[in-house]
Parts: C-alpha cells; sequence; structure tokens
C-alpha cells in the first residue's frame, strides 16, 4: 500500500473548485464523477428498497406451508380473480424481479457506478473520471432499464402479468413459455442496463490507466480501485455474451429463429452455456468491490498497510481470470459427462485458493495492528466471517457429484445468499459507513450503525441459515409452497427477514438523522490509518478536485 | 469553470445529450416492442427512437470534434480516446464470440433435421435418426464459398488495404491521397454491402426455423451491420477530410475508423472460413 505525502496546500483551492452548476444542470446533465456517483448510490437505494420488499412478500408467503397470500396478491396485481396458475405464475415474477433488481439495479450500481465513481478518481488522484459525458449515459441508460423492468410487471408476460423466468431467464420458458410483450421488455431492460455497463467499464479502465497522479503506479494503486480495474475487465468482456444471448432470445422470440428451440435444431443449453459464460464473471463482478472496500477499511482500522499488498492485488486479477473458465457448474445437471463435470469441478475449486489468499491477508492485516472497531469495521468483520461461510458452502456445491443432489436446492439460495446479502451488501453497507461522511460532510450516529449492524446481521442470520437446512433435506429453491416438513425452517427464516427490517428501518433513521442533524465531518475523520489520497481533501469534496494534481512518493 | 485547472485533462461542461440518449433508447425499446408484438405505433415508435439516437450521436460526436478543434484534446485526452475505442472493440469481440459459439454448438454437436419444403424436422430419438447428424442440415443447400463470399472476402482485404493508403497519405500530409483512399474504401464497402444484401436474396435456406439458417443469418447479418456502422463511420472522416479535419499529428477520429473497418474485416474472415468454408463443407451447393 501507498503512503501518501500529498502537496500541502490541499484545501486551499476549493474555492475556484467549488462552484456548481444549477439544480437540473448539476443533477440531470452532469459530467462530475461525484455527483453521478451521488445518482448512483441515491439510484441503488431506490432499487434496494423495491428488490428488499419483494423479498419480504415471498418470506411472508413463505412463513408457513400452504398458500396464504400469493393468489389474493395475484387478483389484486391483475384486477380480476386469478387462478392458481397465475398465482404461480406471480410467485416467478416476484423471484424474477427480485433477482434482476438486485444483481442489475441495487448491488452493480451501488458498488461500482456508486462507490467507483466517487472513489476510483480521488483514490488515484485524478480531477474526474476520463470520460466525463459517458460517464453520465452510463447512469442515466439505467434509469430506463430499471423502467423497462418494472414496468415489464404490468403487461401480459406468459401464464400471467410479468416475466416469470428467474434472473437467468432460460430458454425455453423465456421464449415459447412466455409468449407476452413482458419478457421482451425484461430482455430490453437486460439490454440497456448491460450497455450501460460496458460504457462504464470502458470508463473506469480507462481512468485507472491513464489518470493515476504521477508516482503512483499500479503496484501503489489502492486495492479498491485494482479491485474496480479487475470488475470493468469482467465487465467488458463478459457483458457483451449476455447481449448476443439474450438477442437469440429476442429473435427466437419474434422472428423465427430456432436457437434455443429443439425443434428446429436449436439447443436449450446452448442459452445456458451462453448466459453463464456472462453469468459467473458476473458473481465476481458484484463482490470483487466489495473485496476492495473491505481491504481498504480493515487497513484503516488496523492502522497497518494490508498485509500482502501484491499478492491481494493479483489474487484479486487470479480470481478474475479463472473466473471466465468455471462457467458449467452451474449446470451440472445438463447432462454433461462425467470428463467434464470433472474439470468444471476441479477449476472452480482454484478459485477458492486466490479467494483464500485474500481472507488470511485480512486477517494477518489484523494481525497485532492498533484496532477500532468502529461501524465500517464491524461491517468489514461481518463481510469476512460471512463471506468465508458463503465461500466454504461454494467449495461443497463445486463438486459435480454433490451438487447433482444438491442443484436448485435452498442450499444453493443459501450459499449465494451468503456471499452475496451478507457478502456484497455486508461490503456495501461498510463501504457507505466508511464514506458517508466523506461525501456528504456528515457523521452519521455511532449508536445507530452499531445498532444497525448487530441486528441486521443476527438478521439476516436466522434469515439465511436454516436455509441450509432446508436445502439439504431436499427443499427446491423458486417454489411458493411446500410440504409441511419444511414448515420449521421455513417460518424461522421468515422471522429473520423481520429481525433484519428492523435493522434497514435504523439505517434510513440513521442517514436521515445525519443529512438533517449530523456533525460536521473534517477532511480526514478516521485519522492516521486511513492513507488514501481521498483523505487529503476536504469532505465533502470540492466540486473538482486535484486541479493541481497531487505527487505520490 | 475550473479556473485554476493546472493539469491536461478535460473537465467538461454539462451537457444534456446522455439524458437525451438515455431517453431515445426508451423510445426505441417501447416502440421495438409494441412492434414485435403487433401493437399500435409500434414502428413509427421505433424508428423515432432510432431517429433520435441518430441524432444523439450525432449532436455528441459534433461536440466532440468541436472540442477537438478548441485544442482540448491533450496528448493524454487523446490517449484516453485510444483506450476507449480499443476496449470498445474487445467488447465487440466478445459479442461476435456468442454468435459463433452458437455457431459452433450447431455445427460440432449436429441435430438429426430435415429441410423439406422449408420445414425442418428433428428426428432426434426416431429411427434413421443417426444417419441425419450431419452438418449442415439435411435439406440445406449451401452458398458457394468460393464465389460471392470468396470476392467479397477479397473485397475486404482489398479495402483493408485503400484505409491503410489513405492512412499513410494522411500521415504524409497528402490530403488528396487521403481521400482518394477514404472514396476507395467506401464505395469497397458499400460494394461488400450491395453483394451480401443479393446473396441473402437469393440465398436456398428461409431465415426462420431452423438452426443453420438462425446461426448463418444473424453472425453475418450482424457483420453487415457493423460494416455498415463502419462505412458511415468512414463516410464522416471522408467529410472531415474535405474540410481539412485532419492533420499529420491529430487526426484520432480516422484512426478510431481504421481500426473499426480492420475489426470488421477480421470478423469476416472469421466468419468465412468458419460459417462458409468449413461450415458449408460436404453440403450441396447452391
Amino acid at each position: 500500500m501507498t503512503t501518501i505525502a500529498a502537496d500541502g496546500h490541499l484545501d486551499d483551492h476549493a474555492h475556484d473548485a467549488d462552484h456548481k452548476p444549477a439544480f437540473f444542470q448539476r443533477w440531470f446533465m452532469s459530467t462530475n464523477h461525484k455527483d453521478i456517483g451521488t445518482l448512483y448510490l441515491i439510484f441503488a437505494i431506490v432499487a434496494g428498497i423495491i428488490g428488499g420488499a419483494i423479498s419480504g412478500l415471498m418470506r411472508l408467503e413463505l412463513a408457513e406451508p400452504g398458500i396464504q397470500y400469493l393468489q389474493a396478491w395475484a387478483s389484486m396485481h391483475q384486477g380480476s380473480a386469478a387462478s392458481m396458475d397465475q398465482a404461480y405464475h406471480l410467485w416467478n415474477v416476484l423471484i424474477t424481479a427480485h433477482g434482476l433488481i438486485m444483481v442489475f439495479f441495487m448491488v452493480m450500481p451501488a458498488m461500482i457506478g456508486g462507490f467507483g465513481n466517487w472513489f476510483v478518481p480521488l483514490m488515484i488522484g485524478a480531477p474526474d473520471m476520463a470520460f466525463p459525458r459517458m460517464n453520465n449515459i452510463s447512469f442515466w441508460l439505467l434509469v430506463p432499464a430499471f423502467l423497462l423492468l418494472l414496468g415489464s410487471t404490468f403487461v401480459p408476460g406468459g401464464t400471467g402479468l410479468g416475466a416469470g423466468t428467474g434472473w437467468t431467464v432460460y430458454a425455453p420458458l423465456s421464449t415459447s413459455g412466455s409468449i407476452g410483450p413482458a419478457m421482451d421488455m425484461a430482455i430490453l431492460s437486460l439490454h440497456l442496463a448491460g450497455a450501460s455497463s460496458i460504457l462504464g467499464a470502458i470508463n473506469f479502465i480507462t481512468t485507472i490507466f491513464n489518470m493515476r497522479a504521477p508516482g503512483m503506479t499500479l503496484h501503489k494503486m489502492p486495492l479498491f480501485v485494482w479491485s474496480v480495474l479487475v470488475t470493468a475487465f469482467l465487465l467488458l468482456l463478459a457483458l457483451p455474451v449476455l447481449a448476443a444471448a439474450i438477442t437469440m432470445l429476442l429473435t427466437d422470440r419474434n422472428f423465427g429463429t430456432t436457437f434455443f428451440d429443439a425443434a428446429g435444431g436449436g439447443d436449450p443449453v446452448l442459452y445456458q452455456h451462453l448466459f453463464w459464460f456472462f453469468g459467473h464473471p458476473e458473481v465476481y463482478i458484484m463482490i470483487l468491490p466489495g473485496f476492495g472496500m473491505v481491504s481498504q477499511i480493515v487497513s484503516t482500522f488496523a492502522r497497518k498497510p494490508v498485509f500482502g499488498y501484491l499478492g491481494m492485488a493479483y489474487a484479486m486479477v487470479a480470481i478474475g481470470v479463472v473466473g471466465f473458465v468455471v462457467w458449467a457448474h452451474h449446470m451440472f445437471t445438463t447432462g454433461m459427462s462425467v470428463n467434464v463435470k470433472m474439470y468444471f469441478t476441479a477449476a472452480t475449486m482454484v478459485i477458492a485458493v486466490p479467494t483464500g489468499i485474500k481472507i488470511f491477508s485480512w486477517i494477518a492485516t489484523m494481525w497485532g495492528g492498533s484496532m477500532t472497531f468502529k461501524t465500517p469495521m464491524v461491517w468489514a468483520l461481518g463481510f469476512i466471517f460471512m463471506f468465508t461461510v458463503g465461500g466454504v458452502t461454494g467449495v461443497v456445491l463445486a463438486n459435480g457429484g454433490v451438487d447433482d443432489n444438491l442443484h436448485d436446492t435452498y442450499y444453493v439460495v443459501a450459499h449465494f445468499h451468503y456471499v452475496l446479502s451478507l457478502g456484497a451488501v455486508f461490503s456495501i453497507f461498510a463501504g457507505f459507513y466508511y464514506w458517508f461522511p466523506k461525501m456528504s460532510g456528515r457523521h452519521y450516529s455511532e449508536l445507530l450503525g452499531q445498532l444497525h449492524f448487530w441486528i441486521f446481521f443476527i438478521g439476516v442470520n436466522i434469515l439465511f441459515f436454516p436455509q441450509h437446512f432446508l436445502g439439504q433435506q431436499g427443499m427446491p429453491r423458486r417454489y411458493a409452497d411446500y410440504p409441511e416438513q419444511f414448515a420449521y425452517w421455513n417460518q424461522i427464516s421468515s422471522l429473520g427477514y423481520a429481525v433484519m427490517l428492523v435493522g434497514v428501518v435504523i439505517f434510513f433513521v440513521n442517514i436521515g438523522w445525519s443529512l438533517v442533524a449530523g456533525r460536521k465531518a473534517e477532511g480526514n475523520y478516521w485519522g492516521e490509518g486511513a492513507t488514501t489520497l481521498e483523505w487529503t481533501l476536504s469532505s465533502p469534496p470540492p466540486f473538482h478536485q486535484f486541479e493541481t494534481l497531487p505527487q505520490i512518493k | 469553470m475550473a479556473g485554476a485547472k493546472n493539469h491536461d485533462y478535460h473537465i467538461l461542461p454539462p451537457d444534456i445529450w446522455p439524458l437525451f440518449g438515455s431517453f431515445s433508447a426508451f423510445v426505441m425499446a417501447i416502440g421495438g416492442i409494441r412492434a414485435m408484438h403487433g401493437m399500435s405505433f409500434g414502428m413509427p415508435m421505433f424508428l423515432a427512437g432510432v431517429a433520435l439516437i441518430s441524432l444523439t450521436f450525432f449532436a455528441w460526436w459534433r461536440n466532440v470534434i468541436i472540442e477537438a478543434h478548441a485544442g482540448d484534446h491533450t496528448p493524454v485526452v487523446q490517449l484516453h480516446l485510444r483506450y476507449g475505442m480499443i476496449l470498445f472493440i474487445a467488447s465487440e469481440v466478445m459479442f461476435f464470440v456468442g454468435w459463433f459459439w452458437a455457431w459452433f454448438d450447431f455445427s460440432l454437436f449436429p441435430q438429426p433435421l430435415e429441410l423439406v419444403d422449408g420445414i425442418t424436422t428433428n428426428y432426434i430419438g426416431q429411427e434413421g435418426a443417426v444417419a441425419l447428424l450431419q452438418w449442415p442440415p439435411k435439406g440445406i443447400e449451401v452458398l458457394d464459398a468460393f464465389s460471392l463470399p470468396l470476392l467479397n472476402t477479397m473485397i475486404l482485404l482489398c479495402s483493408g488495404t485503400t484505409v491503410t493508403w489513405a492512412h499513410h497519405s494522411l500521415i504524409h500530409g497528402n490530403r488528396d491521397g487521403l481521400i482518394t483512399g477514404l472514396w476507395l474504401t467506401i464505395l469497397l464497402g458499400v460494394l461488400f454491402t450491395a453483394i451480401q444484401a443479393y446473396e441473402y436474396s437469393i440465398a436456398p435456406f428461409p431465415f426462420a426455423g431452423i438452426n443453420y439458417s438462425s446461426a448463418f443469418y444473424m453472425a453475418t447479418g450482424f457483420h453487415g451491420f457493423h460494416v455498415l456502422v463502419g462505412t458511415i463511420f468512414l463516410m464522416v472522416c471522408l467529410a472531415r477530410a474535405y474540410k481539412g479535419h485532419f492533420t499529420p499529428k491529430q487526426h484520432f477520429g480516422f484512426e478510431a475508423a481504421a481500426w473499426y473497418w480492420h475489426f470488421v474485416d477480421v470478423v469476416w474472415l472469421f466468419l468465412f472460413i468458419v460459417v462458409y468454408v468449413w461450415g458449408g463443407w460436404g453440403a450441396p451447393v447452391h
């Protein structure tokens, strides 16, 4: 890690640089990385509320065996009495919307769009992104994409209103199985979100390669910037393949091609290959920036440089590279040969090596450090603990033979919520608390932050840990109903949702309170452990920072 | 704006076109969906979206050119543009990987298909299915790779040299050579597109209903679309060449067009080898 000795006169050029445009120009025509980052964060919070509310509906229905609310909801949704099939279709719409919203409109905008935009330029000592205008269209493309997805739930899909295919949009359910326009809206939503991310990826790579402050070599770059760099490459190379796959869906649905229609020689498994060639890098896209943030936070609160900095950087590169050659472990039950299964099992397990390097290096960073357990640090520790749990269940699932049993059970649901809801989301909260005073200029309540953490931590563990048991008992995912034998752990899981919800409410109270009455934040409010360049600036930083580039020793 | 700016990066004023472009994409998406489902105002709305997006591209890049002439494109900003273009082309390569993947899936793992009078039947699991495991599927007459496709290969390779001719002329300050080279490249590009369109019109296999056609038309079709985009890019460069926009030292707009053209060229070479020659090997020729 770098220790930065920036120029002495850091805050005094804020006068000239802090002239802000008028409201509409500032927020709708922005070319400022910090404002665009703020827009992304607001967008992610809105999407997170919607996606989280949908999961609340699901946990409510799943709290007891039998159908309690679903048919009534479906009737309300379509404005006429709904059949049982239509009710089950609504279930599929809910799981689809929850998955797509959380992946494309919450985690990615928050991590890459929000924190990436805000802090990559600040951490490398750059005045802005390389392509400030393109940065803005990356954000604004998400708005029509989100509108298309939300709108799709109100137009005919297959059996009922909305697209009900799961976030993977497998054919033939997404082709001949969902003939209504809702599916096309969902597909074009992914096209627009994909275009947004590709443009964003180009912007980040160019910015990181070309706009580092004099003296900041790649090997001195903060690990969060490394994580965004690797993530951007994954986006750049994985998303176009998804674009091709969903374009095939579109032409199969509307123009008579037979890419995935066996009657014309098409291959539904081809869709799965194309999807997961994108989808597996995508899950690393959702976690790598979290790795980066956790590295910054652990280092800050242990007041030590990150242990094994280069190993940490290249572990992320390795995860990114290997992440491109493990995709078919999502498809172990499609009937692939044993040899192919062996390869994908082995390749998947290889990923545990660089991931282990990261976990142990975080622990080694804390070892002998002068630790303080402020809110961002407890979130980061929660991340390390919970992500490890999700990681080891991932190693279990990586075994092709084991996966034959566990595929599409709640064990898988538990696994990916441990790495995402308790991994990615924990790192987002960690980053949010770490940088919120830097972004807003105001401190949050430490008490409420800690309370948020502990309640949320307990809630999500009650919510997701029992799902391992349900999966091992054989409960399949994506079902609205289940037999009596699964009732016990399902009820506890739903209870966990309620606990988590209390934590989320505390979060919003905290944010609201701090924006109105929070104590003003100084430039470097974390003290000597915070060594990256954003801490050399005021909180919030001037509208244009680093008009004289800092020199890195 | 930033009065005290003390670096070579390009800090931009607020701009309406990103918002406008996203709105245009929304109009196009909604229009396209309505058109595909036979709903009212579908096609007009889709075309309006296309027009608005085209307007966005025009206005956006017009501003970029104005900024270039205003001296905003310092060496480091030009380097940004280079990185941006290379990365964009890299993403385009991955887009074509998807289409080639479909082609290889169908051709390496063939289905027992038979195409009779435009109707495809999949005999999988039935008697005689094994005898039908071939690529291209039975009943497909392929286009002769060494007729028009080979001609098109020659045309694109030739256009690769003319665009290099234009580039060398530009570097040596010879505007006439630049204009001649560009004209030839554009004409070759248009010729390629015309031949490709003609070939589609005489193709012996239908668009719908069979995997061979799906993969053939979508892969070559997306390539054709990229040729069209590349040709328009070169046309813009030609117009700018007449206006004297390019100097031997600073002409990234031209270079980006040339890179893009070479990319389109290389994709075609893979299409020619994989789809036309190897992918049609052994099938009856139309």
